[in-house]
Formats: C-alpha cells, structure tokens, sequence
C-alpha cells in the first residue's frame, strides 16, 4: 500500500486554521456575553450553540446555501476577494469553523464564570482598565478552561467529516481530510488504507484527549488550595 | 471630606443613606443585609445609586443625571471582605499591581516593613494565613496612595487574638495616613474600638450616630 500522507496534512492545515479563529472569536465573544445582558442574548446564545446538536449534513447544507455561488456570502467573497469556498479547502475550513465554534464558546464561557467577580472588581479600584484586568487577572485565570476549549475544537476541527464533505467535496488532494478519506476508501473497498487512516485519527484523538485529562487534572491539583 | 447622599431600591427595601465623614475612622454598623457593602460600593463605583450624590473633596464621584467618575479614576482604597487578593500573583505583585509608575517603591517598601510582611513577598496567597492576608490586602490597597479607603468586613474571618492585633494595625495605620476610613462591620465591640464615629444601619437607614454627626435625610 502506498502511503499518500496529504489527508493528514491537510486535516492539520484545516485544524490550524479553524482553532486559530474559533479561538480568539469564541473567546471574545465568550467575554463578552458573560459581561452583558441585552435583550435576546439567550436566543443568540442558543443560535450560537446549535451547530453541536443538529446533524452536521443540515450544517453543511446551510453553509452551502450561504456560501453557494449563489449564496450570499459565497457571491460576495467571490467578488470581492476572488475567494471559492464550495470544493475549496477554504471550504473544509469554513465548516470546521462552524461546528467546533460551540465547544471552545460554551468551554471559555464556563472559564470566565468561574474567575470570582471580586478579583476584577479589585483590580479596577486599583486603577487597571478593562484590557490589563482582562490580560493580567481574568485570562490567566480562565486560562485552564480557554485551553481546554481550545484543545477540544482543534480535535473537532481535525475530526470533521459531515459539513466538510457537503462543503468542501472529495477532490482527492485538495479537499480529502481524514475523515473523508476513510469514508470514501471504504466506499471503494480499500479496507486496509482506510484502517490506516483509523488508526491515526484515533492515536490523534487518544493523545489530545489523554493530554488534555493529565494537563487539567494537574492544574486542579494547583489551583486546590487557594481559595 | 467625603459627602454621600444616596437612594438605591434594592430587593428588600430602599437604601436611603446620607452622611459626612472626615479624615477619621468612620464604622458603618448594622446586621448583614441592611445595605453596608451596597454604599461602600456606591463610593467605590462598583454600583451604581439610583439618585442623589456622592463627592470626596473637590471630586464629584456620582450625581443624578450626569455619568458617574469610573471606578479607575476615583482614587480609592478598598480591602474586599475575603481581601480578593489575585490567587495566580505573588504577595509582591500584588501588592504592586495598583502603584502607578513615579517612583512610590521607598514608601511601599517602609509600608511592607511596618506591616510585618516583609518575610512574604515571594509566597502566594494560599501559602500564607489568614491574618497575613489580611495585611497583604491593606497594603495592597494603601499602596495606590488612595484619597479614601473602604473597608468590609476586613477583619470577620480571623480569630479573636489575631483580629484584636489587625485593629491595633489599622488605628496605627489611619494615624499615619491620614485619609478617612470607612469600615463595615457588624460586630459592636469591634466598631466600638476602631471607630471615631459608628453610623448604625437597619434596612437602608441610618438609626443612631454616636456622635454629633448631622442626623440624616430619611425621606
């Protein structure tokens, strides 16, 4: 069997770029929602959400209804920037943004709930603005729930399948991630190069998930006596 | 001198408080949820009053109808009931957090040394006791230079011989400072000790002034 490592790279490019965004965007935004109340917030929070409960083929179809040549966004990038997402690995990135979105939003939401209201509210009467409480006090203090977040979309990112295939296609070496190129190698009957591409995406899996546990569990362990 | 007159409708009852402080220890007493912590917060700028005023000296912090001074640019000092010290920072960076850049340090270094924490700049909060951090948050506070400082509750969570040595501390350090100090409590012996006028609260109302301070608006 010959080994063709571009779906691993690819499936890398497209977790690397996705994590990137859906970071800092789910973080911002994650602060932001826990500082205000504004009318609607619990139908954009639920907006916001949805993505982790409906079946990635219905994210995918919105996407594609949005991002279609057609579409309205997919009119606008296509004019403006020369940008095509459908068939476009450009495309994978997109919908991977959309799905693991939800996790790193609803993980930094929890990290910045829990940092006691009281430590901001001291900072301020020291005379520190919004952004040096934020980077001094709030963020290092949120920093182990924003690295799980961060570490479970780059897992998402590297495992999404559903929305990528209706998005982005199978064009083999542009467009086949991992996940896609399983499914298409067992449709053709090449059970062993789809075992491959098994056993690295668990081993991937496995390992991120494995770290993450280890990695939490000792920052509860230091963070268990100072309250 | 640090004036305040202010409403604010809170769940139970109406906070309707109006007094005068100067540069002297002043206790607001009274039991839990009778709207202490509220106005500290008020004069802090952490809450917001619904009407009246709030000035220290020349500075207008709060009047009706105009945008309150931010929290930042108030000057004060405020030690936190459970003294908020930030847990990820040694006793040294907190304590520096809020001192601005000319060159405070000689003072802060002599504060420290008054204080007896000296020996725990390097340690974090949760290596040292309870009475220590109570020291850390006083110094932490009195080390912005503040015009004012507010005190809740500072000294509920230790015992007996250690908080009688933390009032011993705060009637040196007011001496020497200089500022007015507002304390809350709800322990009588405790504003009895400290205070050189004790405000009595009972649901949002002053009721008693154990000195000749002007008796107060209650509409």
């Amino acid at each position: 069997m010959e080994t063709n490592l571009t779906p691993l790279l690819l499936s890398l490019k497209v977790a690397v770029f996705s994590t990137s965004i859906v970071f800092v965007v789910g973080m911002l935004l994650a602060r932001f929602m826990t500082r205000r109340h504004f009318f609607g917030k619990h139908v954009l929070e639920s907006f916001l959400l949805l993505p982790l409960v409906l079946p990635p083929t219905v994210v995918g179809f919105g996407l594609l209804l949005l991002f279609g040549k057609n579409g309205f966004l997919g009119k606008l990038l296509d004019q403006w920037f020369g940008i095509t997402v459908v068939f476009t690995l450009t495309g994978a990135v997109i919908a991977s943004i959309v799905v693991s979105f939800p996790l790193m939003y609803q993980s930094a939401v929890a990290a910045f709930s829990s940092v006691d209201r009281r430590l901001e509210d001291a900072a301020r009467t020291m005379g520190a603005s919004e952004w040096r409480l934020f980077w001094t006090v709030v963020f290092p203090l949120a920093w182990p729930g924003l690295l799980a977040g961060f570490v479970l979309s780059f897992a998402r990112g590297l495992g999404e399948f559903g929305a990528t295939l209706m998005l982005a296609g199978y064009l083999p070496g542009r467009t086949d991630t991992i996940p896609v190129a399983i499914y298409f190698a067992v449709e053709s009957g090449q059970m062993e190069k789809a075992m491959f591409w098994v056993v690295i995406i668990v081993a991937l899996g496995m390992g991120t998930t494995f770290w993450l546990n280890w990695w939490s569990r000792r920052n509860l362990r230091r963070y268990a006596n100072q309250k | 001198m640090l004036t305040v007159s202010i409403q604010k409708q809170l769940p139970d009852f109406l906070l309707d408080v109006c007094f005068t402080i100067q540069r002297e220890i002043v206790v607001l007493f009274g039991p839990s949820g009778s709207g202490k912590t509220t106005i500290l917060n008020s004069i802090a700028g952490l809450v917001t009053p619904d009407a009246g005023e709030i000035r220290l000296g020349e500075t207008l912090f709060y009047k009706q109808g105009s945008k309150p001074l931010p929290v930042q640019q108030r000057n004060i000092g405020y030690v936190f009931q459970d003294y908020a010290l930030f847990p990820h920072m040694t006793v040294a960076q907190n304590i520096r957090y809020g001192v601005k850049r000319q060159g405070n340090e000689v003072a802060l270094d002599e504060l420290v040394a008054t204080v007896g924490i000296d020996h725990l700049l390097e340690k974090y909060p949760h290596q040292i006791s309870g009475g220590q951090k109570q020291r850390v948050a006083l110094v932490r506070a009195l080390a912005t230079k503040p015009d004012l400082l507010l005190l809740d509750e500072p000294l509920s969570a230790l015992d007996a011989d250690t908080r009688r040595e933390c009032q011993d501390e705060l009637l040196r350090l007011q001496a020497a400072w200089k500022i007015p100090f507002l304390m809350v409590t709800h322990d009588r012996e405790e504003a009895e000790r400290l205070a050189n006028v004790i405000l009595t609260m009972e649901d949002g109302r002053l009721v008693g002034d154990n000195r000749s301070v002007r008796n107060l608006v209650t509409k």
